[in-house]
């Protein structure tokens, strides 16, 4: 039981650990392009959903960006699945483990899961490297030691981590990590870049379906609680004509 | 306290105002709690349309689907089923589907089906809701006059082979006719039709 | 038909005071006719009680309290359930706000001595109802089962290892298991949808019966009972709760509503405050996050734990000092030595110390939302505090400012000058 205590001690400490922070590029994307988002819809279910469940999102869903059922059914399901039906995956997660040494995530909500999600999702997706010393043979600069290969290498190609020596402006002597695209894959960086967006686009909607209709609604129940305000307000002043 | 004269009517025109506004507020945030009561997507996706493959059914025998966890059977009726049907209109309750909500339009006819011998009916009594029996062949335990139909074990109900209730059955109506359609000679699909889904 | 209105009314007012009780609080209720912006927080506080109530019902309904099963309903309550995503934003919205209310509700009572005789038990039943409330919040935090659901509950069960003898015991008592697990959850629900709610109901219901028997104070800490019309018994500066303070409380909570809505419909997230980002991660034992905080309004009694450094190996001394940074409240109505009640009518010494302590609560919020190096550490060739974290530094200072506050307010509101008190109210 002293352990416990110790844990809890050793556990305040632990908040000094965090925010080591790491560059992350900015995502361009816009959550109104249908087609992004449909362009995205596609790159997920042909590369990320056969190792990651979507368990929490239905096909059907998919409607919300402009897709028919009979559209969604020839294009974007490959088994006999329902249109209602979740994304699942048949790979069964002891056998993730054991191929990956971890179980890949879940992804329906992993563009909320970190404080810069589509950030975060776009540098991380577009940051492997080559790297002997991982079993992969994949390692990335956003996540370190990641245990995900690079899925998408024959589309961006390979790229190497280059590390050079500089002296900031403070006379500090740092490292300065560039990626260099070593082996070029079958689109152009440029191209990729663009593919990336579209997925992280989609990963977005994904982790919050009913977002548009939210933003959408919120300025009209914003706008009837100001009429609300306002006749509220002259109904209190005409009653406080009695006080003074 | 108030020396000036109060304007009454000014008054009550905004706390009508004030009321009415706050009223419509009031029930327009009712309606998502209330609509968040009513199947999910969850369910409608468990309770979407099915499809049943027909072509396997022998002359004179049904299988049973389950549609919204309801079972739905499909009966293949005889050519001596279908004859019989006709000849005991006098014992049943209500054997020209007056009731029009227990079939689709497009069953209300004589076989109340789209193809003449293939029935589709929702499995439960209209009584109180148990699975009757299928007693199909004419005659055997359900006495001599027994043209064929099915028999609600829990208080006794009767119907035949089109799903019409018997006069003297506790059961009030006729059984239920689920909307479906052909996708072809040998597919139906239960709970959707040219109308949409169910 | 008015006529069969009032048959009924006195039908029943037969066989239930119903006309006495609308009387009693609201009709013939008499209020200070000078309250200001503060004094809208009581009702505000009671409506989000509401709102969260009604919410709760209705997550109750698709929520699953098992570790299997937690996180994907409450998934299946953002997707699945229709309108289930403006319910959970609502419940999620509501809590911060409710603390929020809360806490600007407590101030006006501070500055406007409203913990003051005779007010010393409405005082003590609202201390009442912000400790079931941070339970409240405490229990339902676990629920989502998310990384922070999960570790926060983990870290604040292990502080009562903390106490003495039986701390280890206590722990595991209150999990249920040797580490947080379903049964922890299953009780936390337990404790969130039904035991704490009957309590705050119960301490709300004292509150406002315990207000309406003494009447309320007001920013000026007069009493207005002093001066009555000697012909209606009617205090002078009374005005009936309704209609007045009813048509502005409306005022009130369509401005709180906007506010409220527009956090539900533009960032029900609010920038990582009120739903953090790891709690989209369902919960995993086996592995802590990098930077686990409590949500914000716990953090500035966080940072007082933090702050107090282990005495002989032991958590405990921190763990009492926050603890006590939030019991201390109740103490208030016999510290407090002051000839008058109001901030109005107070000397400089005592403002001074309420803006010290109002800056010490914000800082150690602040800090307790970040980790302990977040402004680096002190060079190591610095007097004292050379090498240590000087968030810690900066957060030590304030804790002790803190409880000075209360430890030395026997003393500074007795020597501070005040100014003298009108026998009315003004304004």
């Amino acid at each position: 039981m002293k352990k416990v205590l110790l844990l809890v001690g050793l556990l305040l400490p632990v908040l000094a650990m965090a925010n080591e922070s790491v560059h992350l590029d900015h995502a361009l994307i816009d959550p109104n392009n249908q087609a992004s988002l449909q362009r995205g819809a596609r790159t997920f279910v042909n590369y990320c959903l056969s190792c990651h469940s979507a368990a929490y999102m239905r096909y059907n869903r998919l409607k919300d960006i402009g897709l028919s059922d009979a559209e969604i059914k020839s294009n974007l399901m490959f088994a006999g699945e329902k249109v209602g039906d979740t994304m699942t995956v048949t790979m069964p997660k002891r056998d993730a483990k054991s191929w990956f040494g971890a179980t890949p995530p879940d992804l329906s909500v992993q563009a909320r899961a970190y404080a810069n999600g589509p950030d975060w999702l776009y540098s991380y997706l577009r940051g492997f490297y080559r790297d002997d010393t991982r079993p992969t043979g994949w390692n990335n600069t956003v996540y370190d030691k990641v245990a995900m290969p690079h899925v998408l290498w024959q589309l961006q190609g390979e790229q190497t981590l280059k590390v050079q020596k500089i002296v900031d402006e403070h006379g500090h002597e740092v490292e300065k990590h560039t990626l260099v695209l070593t082996k070029p894959g079958v689109l152009e960086p440029a191209q990729y870049d663009a593919m990336v967006a579209d997925l992280v686009n989609y990963l977005v909607f994904m982790g919050e379906p009913a977002k548009g209709l939210r933003l959408q609604l919120g300025l009209i129940v914003i706008l009837f609680l100001g009429l609300l305000f306002i006749v509220a307000y002259y109904l209190k002043k005409e009653f406080w004509k009695d006080i003074h | 306290m108030a020396n000036q004269q109060v304007d009454q009517g000014k008054r009550r025109f905004l706390i009508a105002a004030t009321t009415a506004v706050g009223g419509v507020a009031a029930a327009a945030v009712a309606v998502p709690f209330i609509s968040s009561m009513l199947p999910s997507e969850r369910a409608k996706a468990a309770g979407a349309p099915v499809e049943a493959d027909i072509s396997k059914i022998e002359s004179g025998a049904m299988i049973t689907v389950e549609w919204r966890g309801k079972p739905v059977w499909l009966i293949n009726r005889s050519q001596e089923m279908m004859a019989a049907l006709v000849q005991h209109d006098d014992k049943l309750s209500d054997p020209k589907l007056e009731v029009t909500t227990q079939q689709p339009a497009y069953c209300q006819n004589a076989s109340r089906s789209i193809k003449t011998n293939l029935m589709v009916l929702v499995g439960i009594c209209t009584h109180l809701g148990c699975s009757p029996s299928p007693k199909l062949q004419a005659g055997n335990e359900m006495g001599a006059d027994w043209p064929g139909g099915f028999f609600c074990p829990c208080h006794g109900s009767r119907f035949d082979l089109a799903g019409r209730v018997f006069k003297g059955s506790p059961a009030p109506i006729n059984l239920v006719v689920p909307p479906h359609k052909y996708i072809n000679d040998n597919l139906l699909l239960i709970g959707e039709d040219d109308k949409g889904a169910a | 038909m008015q006529k069969y209105l009032t048959g009924l009314l006195g039908w029943v007012d037969d066989r239930f005071p119903l006309t006495a009780n609308w009387k009693a609080h609201l009709s013939e209720y008499y209020a200070p006719k000078n309250f200001n912006f503060w004094y809208f927080f009581g009702s505000l506080a009671l409506l989000v009680l509401v709102l969260q109530i009604v919410t709760g019902i209705f997550l109750t309904m698709n929520y699953k309290p098992d570790a299997e099963l937690a996180f994907a309903s409450v998934e299946y309550i953002m997707r699945d359930v229709s309108w289930g995503w403006l319910i959970r934003y609502m419940h999620s919205t509501g809590a911060s706000m409710f603390f929020v209310v809360v806490y600007l509700h407590m101030f006006r009572g501070l500055i406007y001595g409203s913990y003051r005789n005779p007010r010393e038990l409405i005082w003590l039943f609202g201390v009442g109802i912000f400790l079931a409330l941070m339970g409240e919040a405490f229990f339902g935090y676990l629920l989502p089962w998310g990384q922070m659901s999960y570790w926060g509950a983990q870290v604040i069960i292990n502080l009562f290892t903390s106490i003495p003898f039986v701390g280890p015991d206590i722990s595991l008592w209150l999990r249920g298991d040797y580490m947080v697990s379903d049964a922890t959850l299953n009780r936390f629900f337990a404790f969130h949808v039904i035991a704490l709610p009957l309590v705050l109901l119960g301490l709300v219901a004292a509150h406002i019966i315990a207000l309406h028997e003494v009447g309320s104070n007001n920013p000026d800490g007069v009493e207005i009972k002093k001066h009555k019309d000697p012909e209606t018994g009617i205090p002078l500066d009374g005005i009936p709760f309704h209609p007045y303070y009813t048509v502005k409380d409306i005022v009130g909570v369509s401005v709180f509503l906007i506010v409220f809505s527009a956090i539900i419909f533009f960032a029900p997230e609010m920038g990582g405050y009120f739903l953090e980002a790891n709690n989209f991660i369902p919960a995993d034992p086996l592995k802590t996050p990098s930077h686990i905080a409590p949500v914000w309004y716990f953090t500035p009694y966080y940072s007082i734990l933090r702050a107090v450094p282990p005495i002989m190996n032991s958590q405990f001394p921190g763990v009492a000092a926050m603890g006590l940074s939030v019991v201390i409240f109740a103490l208030l109505p016999w510290l407090d030595r002051s000839p008058v009640k109001s901030i109005r009518y107070r000397g400089p010494i005592y403002k001074v110390w309420l803006a010290l302590f109002v800056v010490s609560f914000l800082i150690l919020g602040y800090l307790g939302t970040e980790p302990s190096n977040v402004w680096g550490v002190f060079d190591p060739s610095t007097f004292m505090v050379g090498g240590a974290d000087r968030a810690t530094v900066v957060a030590r200072i304030f804790t002790v400012v803190y409880f000075l506050f209360f430890i030395l307010m026997p003393w500074y509101t007795s020597i501070d000058k005040t100014k003298p008190v009108p026998e009315r109210v003004t304004g």
